[in-house]
């Protein structure tokens, strides 16, 4: 699994983009997740908004979460699938997020089968 | 996963130009005062595309989707003004009602889409509005264009962007200014009103000293497809917006030969004609020719058939100079400016010699800060061998110009002397 990390102040500037600008990113996107598909490594992928609830306490405490400027929030996942965790770094190397201050962090998925 | 194609490849400026005519559409359907609200469902409606086309793909029709969404966002804004309004007053919730008919119609047409961009055209073009607020507007609600990159365009600070979007719109509140294309008698005015407007950001692009040619390029093109929506609209399609239409053809055919490698100017005796665009040039003679129609000659026409003039001849100096010099006697006569004049003096030391020339340059007035008037001087000096009064000249135009490929091509002629 590839998560996607930003600083909140990356992922509130990237909303301001002018339109030109969004379209540019997201042809980067699009491009590098296309690449994946079209090696059929790809699994899943979904974006995250940049808000929601982080409950602890069994529940008891719901709070805004950490999504505060300053904070590091996850933009969201792509799930690929890699012999090794060397190729899915490998397939992440030209992932658009790299173009800003956002990193991105490789998890190999528990094979239960 | 629909991202699986790699083929889905977005159209050039789809979003920017999008979003100008979503803005349109969606303001004359919830009112002229809610302009701001529109920008801001279109704004809206790209990030959520930004927020989801990248992971799940770009859908298979990229423009009917953000059409669906901007309109299903301004439906919610309506629908919770109305239980709202519904509960303070029953009028206006009436009122209301009209604008809920009018978000219920199937999605957008084609020509809903044109029509609303030209109500906002002449809207944004008011004689009321300044021509910067106007050329401002143009760009950021026609246009799609950000604050930031309307100030890159001018070489001004947001800041100043932002002063003149503001001033617009306090005037249209002011003036009551009403978002429709004026008919019967006031159709000419301000149908002129507008054509300046676009010559204007046409020219801004054109001429623009700006170090970044793409950025000059954008007020071209868009300046180009705001005269080809007028022409495309019977109502509007009068001769004069098919003689600014050639003009701007002919002007855009040299864009690519204006400036060499290095970002230095060509100028148009020195410029390689093989990489003047032959279809620009046929296209601006297509307008042209249909700008002939009736009796009526602006000075597009006269502007369009000087560019003609000079996209048809083989080499600079197999120009038709005389009719070149024809039609800026015919300019000057209609709109006397010492600007025109100064032009008109480039074709006249072809047709007469740089003497008269020279006699006609130093008569005008009001020029002392233009730095085209002391390098056209310098010039004349330079071809009727007076190289003192050459380099006198060429040194005050490289004193006052901002541009970095002039200094450059000042120093350069300076050197050669």
């Amino acid at each position: 699994m590839l998560i996607f990390h930003a600083p909140y102040s990356q992922e509130a500037a990237y909303q301001q983009q002018s339109p030109e600008e969004m379209q540019v990113e997201i042809q980067k996107w699009n491009h590098w997740i296309g690449g994946i598909a079209a090696q059929g490594k790809m699994v899943g992928t979904e974006a995250l908004l940049p808000f929601g609830k982080i409950m602890r306490k069994s529940g008891q405490v719901v709070t805004d979460g950490p999504y505060t400027e300053g904070k590091e929030i996850v933009g969201g996942y792509t799930v690929v699938t890699a012999a090794s965790v060397d190729e899915a770094v490998e397939l992440a190397k030209g992932c658009p997020i790299f173009d800003s201050e956002g990193s991105l962090e490789v998890r190999p998925i528990v094979n239960f089968g | 996963m629909s991202a699986s194609s790699g083929s889905n490849q977005l159209v050039d400026h789809l979003f920017r130009h999008e979003a100008g005519r979503m803005a349109s559409v969606l303001t004359c359907m919830l009112g002229f005062d809610r302009l701001e609200l529109a920008e801001d469902v279109v704004h809206d409606t790209m990030v959520q595309a930004l927020q989801s086309w990248p992971f799940q793909g770009i859908p298979d029709n990229p423009r009917a989707w953000l059409y669906r969404v901007a309109k299903n966002k301004a439906l919610d804004v309506v629908r919770r003004e109305n239980r709202l309004r519904q509960i303070s007053s029953d009028a206006d919730y009436l009122h209301q009602q009209d604008v809920n008919d009018a978000m219920a119609q199937p999605l957008f047409f084609d020509e809903d889409i044109t029509d609303s961009q030209l109500r906002m055209l002449f809207a944004i073009c008011h004689p009321a509005i300044a021509l910067e607020s106007q050329m401002a507007m143009c760009l950021k609600i026609l246009g799609g264009l950000s604050v930031r990159e309307i100030a890159g365009a001018f070489l001004t600070n947001e800041e100043t962007v932002t002063k003149r979007l503001y001033r617009a719109k306090e005037k249209i509140r002011q003036e009551g200014i009403r978002l429709e294309v004026p008919a019967g008698a006031h159709l000419p005015g301000r149908l002129a009103a507008v054509l300046k407007s676009i010559y204007l950001l046409f020219n801004e692009g054109y001429n623009s000293l700006h170090p970044d040619t793409l950025i000059r390029r954008d007020l071209c093109e868009e300046a180009t497809r705001l005269a080809l929506l007028l022409a495309q609209t019977p109502r509007t399609q009068v001769p004069a917006v098919d003689a600014l239409l050639a003009l701007m053809c002919f002007q855009a055919a040299r864009f690519d030969a204006r400036i060499d490698e290095d970002g230095a100017i060509v100028l148009l005796a020195d410029q390689d004609r093989r990489r003047w665009n032959p279809d620009l040039i046929r296209k601006g003679q297509h307008y042209l020719n249909g700008s002939a129609e009736g009796n009526a000659l602006s000075e597009y026409h006269l502007e369009a058939g000087i560019a003609m003039l000079h996209c048809v001849a083989p080499t600079y100096a197999a120009t038709e100079w005389p009719t070149v010099l024809h039609y800026y006697d015919l300019l000057l006569a209609r709109k006397p400016s010492p600007v025109v004049a100064l032009h008109r003096a480039v074709a006249l030391a072809e047709v007469e010699g740089p003497v008269s020339a020279i006699r006609a340059v130093s008569g005008l007035r009001g020029l002392d800060t233009n730095h085209y008037y002391y390098a056209i001087l310098g010039d004349l000096y330079e071809r009727n061998n007076q190289p003192d009064l050459a380099r006198q000249h060429y040194r005050q135009a490289l004193h006052l110009t901002p541009s970095t490929p002039e200094k450059k091509l000042l120093a350069r002629k300076l050197t050669q002397l």
